[in-house]
């Protein structure tokens, strides 16, 4: 395991430019997330960082050594791609093990048998050891090749979208898992993704990327309570953060410059029927909560609330500001 | 606009049985979702509304009339599948106006009926775009267009944001529900993901196996579940199970969990000896040191305004959902305590809920 530093990254594909001066360190043992949509720079970052493709300037250190001028195989590193390749003529057991068999490595079979075994356990396909690869459903491929990174203690495991083509429930414990591992084996990783719930709940510390920049770098709980623009502050929460005018709701104390007031569910007060200045729309019951949907003046607002408060559709409410954040005409944050 | 019946429905496959007998009914503008896993019966109980199936027995009333034996064309409904198929060489006035000019309608009205459909849908300032240069947002209103434009009695729609990334799958979402709220067409919606029948549906009927398991409200579904399938089924992360074995008595109020005594309902029902087990949802779990049920906590979930922390205990891994304000180390030990009025009991061997004051409390909301 080793630090990873990336300096002034850039990289164009013809037009397009890719990536522009990247800045990132990644901590021995850290997992860091990066977060954006398809086309933002993620994989492309990940790529080289493997050394898949060759940066037209900046700077890449792995464990303090710049690996410029390594092949792919020299950097020490292990990537899991979004799509699961395995051998399909090898078992479960044989997969797992392939990456130890390397002479390079020079492992004893009892080494190579203790590592797999270990894994399979880890990634919960130890009763499936000796099945054939292509007999197995698409989340325990996805296990297996998960798996057969992690057998290999790399310098750093780059991961792309590895949970996304699973069905929700099992991507919900993989989730889970997967940051339980990474944290019992110490490693450092990189996960791309643009799911902003992996994002959240499996990183050290998230990346939020957008047109190949990097906008923010920080913990989960900085990143949604302090964003940094308003790019940012629309990338993280469930519901969305609702920007509005900064003269649309009592309550706020809005900074000079202030243009749009991002508020979420917690940066708003709700009262029935009160001195009422917005209207419930209707109702989405989520089971655990419920999706508000509000209507003040021309502006669409939605908000968690308990599922046993008494509101109905049609309701009047009085809906207060309490220390939502303010946003400049740029969209940077303002405080 | 009208309303759906189905009754004793059954549709054989040779000797596979991919619907048994359902019944139910969808009320003028209602919106139902057929919720379940792939092979659970959905589709097909969709297409033999739609009449692309036949049904075995059984029979479909559309708007009081029999249509059980109707050809699909005759039976003035719209099925929408992937919303994505639009006519590439056509703009999106042409593409919207196609089956009412297919249908031999006058220039004029069809002019006015695409005109009207596109305010609803709120793409009326890109009418003369040609389709190929649409953002897939717009590619997804105008194909919704095509279904509107007829107006018909109901729509049948098979999981039409099943291709979509998650993100731009919620403001769909919202959309096709808002979409419902200014038109209440009665709907009946097909898909695998509890989140879009929960988010959009007025009545949810959960499948297995070919039959309903539950058919009701998303919060009757979700507070008051009728068999472990459907508590599984709903919910993220679904209903913890906690399993024991013990008989019951009407009118008991607690039960003996690995020798600790927890509040529940009043049960409604006597039971002998067997294997039961105890539902509790997420949210319905609290931290209390002074809680007798113990645990350590194996993993937590940060999500903004609040987190999912999993607690591993002697009955297995149980996720709370708790406010957001505290940070919990693996391994931590903690307590756990129940809200007792929202917990439901299972009859393991059955799968279904043991009747307790939890399914007769007055519904809420």
């Amino acid at each position: 395991m080793a630090d990873v530093v990336l300096r002034n990254l850039a990289k164009r594909f013809g037009d397009t430019q890719a990536l522009a001066d990247l800045d990132l360190s990644i901590r021995d043992g850290e997992f860091v997330v990066l977060l954006g949509p398809t086309g933002a720079g993620k994989t492309t970052t990940l790529r080289l960082i493997a050394g898949l493709e060759r940066p037209d300037s900046g700077r890449i250190e792995i464990g303090g050594r710049n690996v410029a001028t390594e092949a792919p195989a020299e950097r020490d590193v292990a990537f899991v791609f979004q799509q699961y390749s395995l051998y399909p003529h090898m078992t479960v057991y044989e997969n797992l093990a392939f990456p130890l068999k390397a002479p390079v490595r020079k492992l004893s079979a009892e080494e190579i048998d203790r590592r797999v075994r270990e894994v399979a356990r880890m990634v919960r396909i130890d009763h499936k050891l000796e099945n054939r690869s292509t007999r197995l459903s698409g989340g325990e491929m996805q296990r297996v090749a998960i798996g057969r990174a992690l057998v290999r203690r790399p310098a750093i495991y780059l991961m792309d979208e590895p949970l996304s083509s699973l069905d929700a429930k099992l991507r919900a414990e993989l989730r889970l898992e997967l940051k339980r591992i990474q944290k019992e084996l110490g490693s450092t990783l990189l996960y791309v993704t643009h799911d902003q719930v992996e994002a959240m709940t499996m990183a050290d510390r998230i990346g939020i990327v957008a047109e190949g920049r990097l906008m923010q770098v920080g913990t989960p709980r900085e990143i949604y309570g302090n964003p940094a623009n308003l790019h940012v502050a629309a990338r993280l929460g469930q519901p969305h953060i609702n920007l509005l005018p900064a003269d649309l709701l009592p309550g706020g104390r809005p900074p000079a410059g202030t243009k749009t007031v991002g508020a979420r569910t917690e940066h708003l007060d709700i009262i029935v029927g009160k001195d009422a200045n917005a209207e419930i729309d209707w109702i989405e019951h989520l089971g655990d909560q419920n999706h508000l949907h509000i209507r003040a003046g021309n502006h669409k607002l939605v908000t968690l609330a308990d599922p046993y408060l008494a509101i109905a559709p049609g309701d009047r409410i009085s809906l207060t500001l309490r220390d939502p954040l303010y946003f400049d005409a740029a969209g940077q944050r303002l405080s | 606009m009208a309303d759906i019946r189905i009754e004793n429905l059954r549709k054989e496959f040779g000797s596979f049985v991919a619907v048994q007998d359902s019944s139910f009914t969808v009320h003028d503008g209602e919106f139902l979702a057929l919720l379940g896993p792939s092979g659970c019966g959905k589709t097909t109980t969709l297409r033999m509304i739609a009449g692309l199936e036949l049904p075995s027995s059984g029979k479909i009333y559309l708007d009081g009339e029999d249509v059980t034996f109707n050809r699909a064309s005759a039976r003035d409904i719209a099925f929408v599948f992937q919303l994505f198929a639009l006519y590439p060489h056509m703009n999106v006035r042409k593409n919207i106006g196609f089956p009412l000019l297919s249908q031999g309608m006058a220039k004029a009205e069809i002019r006015a009926r695409v005109e009207e459909t596109a305010r609803l849908l709120q793409i009326d300032h890109i009418l003369d775009r040609s389709v190929s240069g649409l953002a897939g947002g717009d590619r997804q209103r105008v194909a919704l267009g095509r279904a509107i434009v007829r107006r018909p009695k109901c729509f049948l729609m098979d999981e039409p944001l099943g291709t979509l990334d998650a993100e731009f799958r919620e403001v769909m979402v919202h959309e096709l529900r808002e979409l419902h709220n200014r038109i209440h067409a009665t709907t009946v919606y097909v898909t695998h993901d509890q989140h879009e029948a929960m988010a959009m549906a007025d009545k949810i009927a959960v499948m297995n196996h070919g039959v309903i398991e539950q058919f009701g409200t998303p919060q009757e579904i979700y507070a008051k579940p009728a068999t472990m399938y459907v508590a599984d089924f709903i919910g993220s992360p679904p209903m913890n199970f906690m399993r024991f074995n013990s008989g019951l008595k009407s009118g008991d109020r607690s039960i003996l969990l690995d020798g600790i005594d927890v509040a529940v309902p009043e049960i409604h029902q006597d039971m002998a000896e067997s294997e039961l087990a105890l539902g509790v949802r997420p949210e319905h779990i609290r931290f209390s040191d002074a809680s007798a049920l113990r645990g350590a906590v194996y993993g937590s979930e940060y999500l903004g305004t609040n987190q999912v922390v999993a607690v591993e205990t002697p009955g297995g891994l149980i996720r709370a959902r708790v406010p957001a304000n505290r940070s919990f180390r693996i391994g931590e030990r903690v307590g756990l305590e129940f809200n007792p009025a929202k917990l439901a009991l299972f009859d393991c061997r059955s799968g279904r809920a043991v009747p307790s004051s939890l399914y007769q409390e007055t519904r809420h909301g």
